[in-house]
């Protein structure tokens, strides 16, 4: 009866059809992830304030390096996962992967900005100073803008589909920054130390202070992935429901 | 014929073989400009005048701080010498230390050179990657592996599972 009101709802109930499948199939996974995320950072932070020792020369402040290192880790790894769906979205103009990309990059945001912040509480009792513009430092400051102008970016268009292609754009540019801000510290003098875990030999940590840090480097990532997870469903379903009602006045639209 | 995504991914694929050569390019121009503090063998090289301020980093070599006697009102200056291992330059500085600041310590110090002296208006501690519970650098201290003011700790492989209450068990006096 009204061909173009049903061509457009079909149109954006196939275009929705993955994301459906991606809201059942998290449905199930989402109280298991919350619930892991929880018990393992609960574990972890046990660990790290009360039952790992303290460092030889750095004291009870190496106790920061439980939140600081696993946000520097997030801040990187989610960096590359933005990276990796910005390809899924230019190549394969997957919409779901536009979506994950713009509830990603505040989150991504977030745990650079908690980077920066606990580094800064740590590098001024142990180094002596809040900052420096050394080449890690200014790197993971350089990322931070990036989260923050892909999170911009993406909002800036009216046609959503416009602002994903530009955030995507954005972001693999960005992915440059990526092994600059993981090796700045072995390519130039810095005054961060290089890495204590990655390294080729043995990690220069013992096992006391790194099983904790681990643990916690696990909790951060649950938790991250399932705020982003749970950011994403609620975007799909907001989505959903803006569908449905766009549908429900064309169609009352139509019969009027 | 191409797909329109086969050709898509050519032109990602070209730009980030552009844009990385691109970068790359740039930090090997810029490789110069990009260091944070100059080793005494490049100041010793370069020889920098006392109207340039620039960072000095090194080891603070083992035996080499000396504090001045106190003034009332005035802080002490402390002196010490920084090394690479090839070259060691004196420094004079007035001010507060970090608290990780010790004999072998990395430091990253800024200031100029003055009569053979670097008088620095800063002082950072640079640490390093080994971290180690207490009880584990008392023990390798005490087994002679390990002289902190000598500088780094030997490879982690060697002590980085080590239980501390099982070598030399007695005597953990954690001194």
């Amino acid at each position: 009866m009204n061909p173009p009101a049903t061509a457009g709802g079909a149109r954006s109930l196939h275009r929705f059809a993955n994301p459906g499948r991606f809201l059942r199939m998290t449905d199930a996974l989402m109280p298991w992830l919350w619930a892991s995320a929880i018990l393992v950072t609960g574990i972890g932070a046990a660990w790290a304030l009360f039952f790992s020792p303290p460092d030889w020369q750095q004291g009870e402040t190496v106790r920061i390096m439980h939140v600081h290192v696993p946000m520097a880790w997030l801040a990187m790894g989610g960096y590359t996962g933005l990276g990796v769906l910005s390809i899924m979205s230019l190549i394969w103009r997957h919409p779901l992967a536009d979506l994950t990309a713009r509830e990603l990059s505040p989150v991504g945001a977030a745990v650079t900005a908690l980077c920066l912040a606990t580094g800064s509480l740590w590098g001024k009792p142990m180094w002596g100073t809040w900052w420096v513009w050394d080449a890690r430092l200014t790197s993971v400051l350089v990322l931070f803008f990036l989260w923050l102008g892909h999170a911009a970016l993406v909002r800036a268009f009216d046609d959503m589909e416009r602002g994903a292609r530009a955030g995507a754009i954005l972001a693999l540019v960005g992915l440059v920054n990526v092994p600059i801000v993981k090796f700045s510290v072995d390519w130039w003098n810095t005054l961060h130390q290089p890495a204590s875990v990655t390294r080729i030999d043995a990690p220069g940590m013992h096992v006391d202070l790194l099983y904790p840090l681990l643990v916690n480097a696990l909790g951060f990532t649950l938790l991250f992935a399932a705020v982003v997870l749970a950011r994403t469903r609620s975007a799909v379903m907001e989505r959903r429901v803006r569908a449905l009602q766009t549908a429900r006045a064309r169609r009352a639209e139509g019969t009027a | 014929m191409m797909t329109r995504k086969k050709r898509r991914m050519w032109i990602l694929l070209l730009c980030a073989l552009g844009l990385g050569s691109a970068t790359a390019l740039t930090l090997t121009a810029f490789q110069d400009n990009l260091v944070f503090f100059r080793s005494p063998s490049d100041v010793m090289a370069q020889q920098p005048g006392p109207d340039r301020a620039f960072r000095l980093g090194g080891l603070v070599e083992a035996g080499s701080v000396e504090r001045d006697a106190a003034v009332s009102g005035q802080r002490p200056t402390v002196r010490f010498r920084v090394t690479d291992g090839a070259h060691v330059i004196q420094v004079a500085y007035q001010g507060v230390l970090p608290d990780l600041f010790r004999e072998g310590q990395g430091v990253v110090t800024m200031g100029r050179m003055v009569d053979g002296t670097f008088r620095a208006s800063e002082v950072l501690a640079r640490h390093d990657e080994t971290y180690m519970p207490p009880e584990v650098a008392d023990a390798l201290k005490r087994s002679g592996h390990w002289n902190p003011a000598q500088g780094a700790a030997p490879p982690p492989a060697t002590w980085n599972t080590l239980d501390p209450a099982r070598p030399a068990a007695p005597g953990r006096t954690g001194s």
